[in-house]
């Protein structure tokens, strides 16, 4: 006949005396193990005469319940009696995980690219080397056009291969050109992309720049469209209190032209040009402009990067100071 | 250009404030830049009025006078002026005003003050404190009617506004080209300027003829020859008005021409007619070794494509730009000939770019494209100026060679199409009251259609959208609807290749590098010290003009700025520093555009961070560049496979290895000889991850699905190996991993020295069996490894140590 009292007694004694996990477990294993002592107690059950059985297997699994119990207060004690041990200097630097960032341009980029994302806009890149003939000429600005002027171009050199003018673009635009060739309306598009200016460098101005092209087109859109849909685009990126107006503005590839500037600070800043397609370029595209109307836009990222950040001189941008970059580790978790 | 306001006020009337009137045109397209104001700075002081006069109770010559400004309430001050009186209409400086003191003679703050025991609010000025001379016997007495209150500077100042034209509107470089737009912001309009003269019966050509010989570069050359004319000062008004615009008054014949040109935007000259060889004009491109002695007097060495007057024996005009020294009118001058021509603008570019700074004025109104139908307008405008300035006799008519001459287009706009573009219905009034009041000849064809020209000052009214600009511009953009998008969304075009770079930027910045963003241009010396092989480095694509002439060259690689960036922050000392950039290089194709491949370059160097908590600071290494990498793979699920030695020539042969994917090369990992870290002046061992984006591309899975983990447990067990030192860890662990109950192995130990034969080494490495459907047993674990040990044995010579 076993004694299970005495069995508990024993047991919850030993219990008592261990001290850390690694007593802990060797107690199980003595006790609750699968050839610990209480185990072999209730295995033996089934080899006991019948009238001993129900009292033995119930009282057997009792204490088996109640070990386990007292094993999982006795872990809890011993843990509240180590976390009152020595205190750390919790004012000692951390062991910090690397950061990196992300550059401010891209950031920016990004951002502007979820907006129109948001609003449905696809986005696509095209050619930093262009040819002139997408550059200017198809977007109505050909040789010896005054507008030319509006554009200080870096061209590429001849290689005497006899192939056509080539440049660095000077703006996203002839995207809006190579977009029309492979897609029908409805379209709804924007092309960030990296343009050159040749223009002496400031603290407003660089050769290298980043833009976003915009260009929908559908049955029957109106400058009605071109001002909700950049308001809102305006609206997401600087606050939905601020203060827009619409001036007009000259764009060869646009008609009517408009420039869209925004108050900032008191002062309107002017950030981006648009104006509805003209309709000569959705002729060339084989389509019937009576019928297929739509709007274009691009602006500059760094500019809108300068005013979000408060960056005041345009060349910390390409400059990659690790100082300057560095701050932007805080946009890491803005995506 | 700048407009002085009271020439403006010549053609149009408006009763709006400056600031307003500025606005108005800026957002109608009319950029004004700024508005210059020519008087001093007048902040704070109005129009006022004297209401009162009285004594000052305790200065026999002082007086107080009680001045109406326009507030709700006036204002006393002392003043010791003689001729100060009742009525008067006076400059009011407020408290807060800078006046000029009369004794220094240095602007000062006008402050609250008492004089002799009343206290003063404010100033009634002179001519002295106002900087306007050095009048100061009394107060300044103003003969304006301007309401009171409104600012000096409005009805005293010279006023201008510097207007920036876009390219589409030479008329807004002209006075008159402003009024117009004046007129109709305020539906108002224009007085025309008076064009007719009394001429004689002389017809002018008999007197002289024109001969164009190039049309192309003159589509339009007006002649108007005046004889008898007195060469002198001209008007004070005109002076003042040129003055005021900007321009130096030379005499009366030379002013008429400014004159005009300011107020049409279209360019005149005059020569002196009797120093014409042959007395007639000749418009052609210069002769071989033609010389000209301008105005200005520098001599040009003419070039065949330089277009030129000419009288019938030479060069006497550069065309468009500047007038000849010779025929320059003089004192002397009698009879003059009044040229006002067309000449194409891309010629008038590259004579104005071969022989001058900046241009001149003239060149600068043919640069924008002038319609050769203002010619005619202004001929005969400037004539009747000379013959009211200047006295003399026209000869009858003009000539007028004009073999650019073009049917003037109809160009018709339909109500709907201004409808379905502005999203409003103005009416056809509203419509036409616009268009009249912007001089653009206008007709209603019943029952939907304008019929509309361009009017002669303009060329930008071609199609019907044009004139759908003129009404939504005239409206004001701001006065028209705004509305969200409607439609469908349309499908996205997708982009593999900027999608993965768009991840390896997340990849690479979470695990601690920055991102920087670099020039495209660089050297060929930059390129060919870091080409990855000698060939490369001698193809790229130049740039014809580059912003630095020793970076002509579009990127092959993004090495170049990457080292220099690094070597820019190694200076400021940091103790890390992992750099990488997502961006474009630029290969070139004969006659045809650049291949445009994005790659990725990561820089890694300088030490890891020690810490407080005995971490210890080391130098960084091959290893870390390589967990970089192993760690970008994972962040893309794919596994990157190295072969030792990159060939790349600017790595170190035995520290560095070529990245392939499925045995297709997509990259190289290694460390940059010293060679050419020394040239871009970084210090220290710097070691590179680059990766072809685009073959990157091609190689990924797009599967998204992920293994699910096996239930059943795993079987650990450690492996001991001694191989031969030439053996590498990849060979061995990859052989291990090709059982197929391994599920993973890892390197934890190596060991060379004691208990090891030399020329070996010890490598020790933990495998983990599992199966996905069973829980294995001793026995297959332990015919498993008998399998890979075999393997092992025959493969590499591999024994166990322990055995």
């Amino acid at each position: 006949m076993v004694d299970l009292d005495a069995l508990e007694t024993e047991a919850r004694s030993s219990l008592g005396e261990t001290q850390d996990e690694v007593g802990l477990e060797s107690w199980r294993v003595e006790w609750l193990g699968r050839k610990g002592r209480l185990t072999t107690v209730l295995r033996g059950v089934r080899d006991l005469p019948a009238e001993q059985r129900p009292l033995i297997g119930a009282g057997a699994n009792r204490l088996k319940v109640a070990l386990e119990d007292a094993i999982a207060a006795r872990r809890a004690e011993l843990l509240a009696a180590v976390s009152d041990g020595p205190a750390l200097d919790v004012t000692l630097p951390g062991r910090r995980p690397p950061l990196g960032s992300l550059h401010p341009v891209t950031l920016t980029r990004r951002m502007m690219e979820r907006t129109f994302r948001d609003m449905g806009f696809d986005v696509v890149e095209g050619p930093d080397i262009e040819l002139e003939e997408y550059n200017f000429d198809r977007l109505r600005i050909p040789a010896g056009h005054p507008a030319r002027d509006m554009w200080d171009t870096m061209w590429i050199a001849d290689d005497g291969n006899g192939g056509p003018r080539q440049l660095l673009r000077t703006h996203t635009s002839p995207m809006q050109i190579r977009y029309l060739e492979r897609r029908q309306p409805p379209i709804r598009v924007i092309v960030p992309g990296t343009c050159y200016r040749y223009e002496a460098t400031d603290a407003t101005h660089e050769w290298m720049l980043t833009q976003i092209e915009g260009l929908v087109i559908d049955e029957d859109l109106s400058f009605a469209h071109l001002k909700g849909t950049l308001e809102a685009f305006v609206r997401r990126v600087f606050g939905g209190d601020i203060e827009t107006r619409f001036r007009c503005d000259y764009f060869p590839f646009v008609e009517p032209g408009a420039e869209l500037g925004v108050r900032w600070q008191g002062d309107w800043l002017e950030i981006l040009g648009c104006g509805m397609v003209h309709p000569e370029i959705i002729e060339n595209a084989g389509l019937d402009p009576d019928r297929f109307t739509g709007f274009a836009f691009g602006m500059g990222v760094e500019r809108v990067a300068m005013l979000r950040y408060g960056v005041r001189d345009i060349r910390y941008f390409y400059r990659n100071d690790v100082r300057f970059l560095r701050e932007f580790e805080r946009f890491m978790g803005s995506g | 250009m700048d407009v002085p306001l009271k020439w403006l006020a010549e053609y149009v009337d408006w009763d709006l404030s400056v600031e307003e009137l500025a606005h108005r045109l800026s957002m109608a397209g009319a950029e004004v830049e700024s508005i210059k104001r020519s008087g001093g700075n007048w902040e704070h002081v109005v129009v006022g009025r004297v209401a009162a006069v009285e004594q000052h109770p305790n200065a026999d010559r002082l007086r107080l006078a009680t001045v109406d400004f326009g507030a709700a309430e006036p204002l006393q001050v002392v003043c010791g002026a003689p001729n100060l009186a009742q009525g008067q209409t006076i400059a009011f400086a407020q408290i807060g005003a800078q006046l000029i003191d009369p004794g220094t003679r240095q602007p000062r703050k006008l402050r609250k003050g008492k004089i002799r025991g009343v206290t003063s609010l404010g100033m009634i000025c002179s001519e002295r404190e106002l900087g306007l001379s050095d009048e100061h016997e009394g107060i300044l007495e103003l003969t304006t009617d301007a309401a009171l209150g409104t600012p000096l500077s409005d009805v005293l100042a010279d006023v201008a506004l510097d207007i920036k034209p876009t390219p589409n509107r030479p008329d807004h470089f002209s006075i008159l080209g402003i009024a117009r737009e004046v007129a109709a912001l305020v539906n108002g309009s224009v007085r025309e300027p008076s064009a007719s003269y009394p001429q004689s019966a002389m017809p002018v050509d008999q007197r002289t003829s024109v001969e164009i010989g190039d049309a192309e570069g003159c589509p339009r050359y007006t002649a108007i020859v005046i004889d008898g004319v007195t060469v002198k000062a001209s008007p004070q008004w005109m002076q003042d008005a040129l003055s005021a615009a900007g321009m130096r008054p030379i005499n009366n014949i030379v002013d008429v021409t400014n004159y005009v040109m300011l107020e049409w935007g279209q360019p005149l000259h005059a020569f002196d007619f009797e120093i014409l060889r042959g007395g007639r004009i000749v418009v052609r491109r210069a002769y071989p070794d033609e010389q000209l002695e301008l105005l200005d007097g520098s001599e040009l060495k003419l070039e065949t494509d330089d277009l030129v007057i000419a009288d019938a024996e030479r060069a006497i005009a550069l065309a468009g730009i500047m007038g000849g020294a010779e025929s320059e009118i003089s004192d002397a001058t009698t009879t003059i000939l009044l040229e006002t021509a067309n000449f194409q603008e891309a010629s008038i570019r590259r004579s104005r770019a071969r022989h001058t700074e900046s241009g001149t004025e003239a060149s600068r109104r043919f640069e924008k494209s002038l319609n050769p139908e203002l010619a005619e307008l202004a001929a005969r405008r400037a004539a009747a100026l000379i013959v009211e300035t200047a006295g003399g006799n026209a000869d009858a008519g003009l000539i007028d060679a004009y073999p650019g001459k073009a049917h003037i287009p109809q160009v018709l706009v339909t109500q709907r199409r201004i409808e379905q573009i502005l999203a409003l219905q103005p009416s056809v009034e509203d419509v036409r009251g616009i268009l009249t009041a912007l001089g653009i000849p206008n007709r209603w064809l019943p029952p939907n259609r304008y019929a509309v020209s361009c009017p002669p000052w303009r060329s930008d009214i071609t199609v019907a959208d044009d004139v759908v600009e003129e009404i939504g511009r005239i409206l004001g953009y701001d006065n028209l609807p705004s509305e969200p998008l409607p439609g469908a969304v349309p499908d996205p075009d997708i982009d593999p290749e900027r999608q993965l770079g768009e991840r390896i930027r997340d990849v690479l910045s979470s695990l601690g590098l920055r991102e920087i963003i670099t020039y495209v241009a660089v050297g060929e010396p930059e390129l060919a010290a870091t080409a990855s092989d000698s060939v490369g480095a001698l193809s790229s694509v130049r740039i014809q003009n580059p912003m630095n002439t020793a970076r002509d060259r579009m990127r092959t690689s993004l090495r170049p700025w990457g080292l220099h960036t690094f070597a820019l922050n190694q200076r400021e000392a940091r103790a890390e520093i992992a750099l990488y950039e997502v961006g474009k290089t630029f290969k070139p194709n004969p006659g045809r555009q650049p291949t445009e491949e994005r790659m990725i370059l990561a820089l890694l160097g300088g030490a890891s961070a020690g810490s407080v908590h005995g971490d210890q600071s080391r130098p960084l290494d091959f290893y870390d560049a390589k967990g970089l990498m192993e760690q970008l793979g994972a962040g893309l699920g794919v596994e990157f496979e190295l072969t030792a030695d990159a060939r790349d020539a600017a790595l170190v042969s035995g520290q560095s290895a070529q990245i392939s994917i499925g045995g297709k090369r997509i990259g190289v990992l290694g460390k940059f000889s010293p060679s050419v870290t020394t040239q871009f002046e970084v210090e220290g061992d710097v070691f590179a991850l680059e990766l072809s984006i685009a073959e990157l591309a091609l190689l990924l899975q797009d599967s998204t699905v992920v293994p699910s983990p096996s239930v059943y447990p795993a079987a650990v067990e450690d492996l001991a190996l001694i191989v031969d030192v030439s053996a590498t860890a990849g060979q061995l662990s990859s052989a291990i991993a090709g059982n197929g109950l391994v599920e993973s192995v890892e390197l934890f130990d190596i060991y060379t020295g004691e208990q090891i034969p030399a020329g070996s080494k010890s490598l020790a490495f933990r495998v983990y069996y599992r199966s996905p459907d069973r829980t294995l047993t001793d026995r297959d674990v332990e015919k498993a490894r008998r399998g890979i040990v075999r393997r092992l044995a025959s493969q590499f010579g591999a024994t166990l140590r322990d055995s």
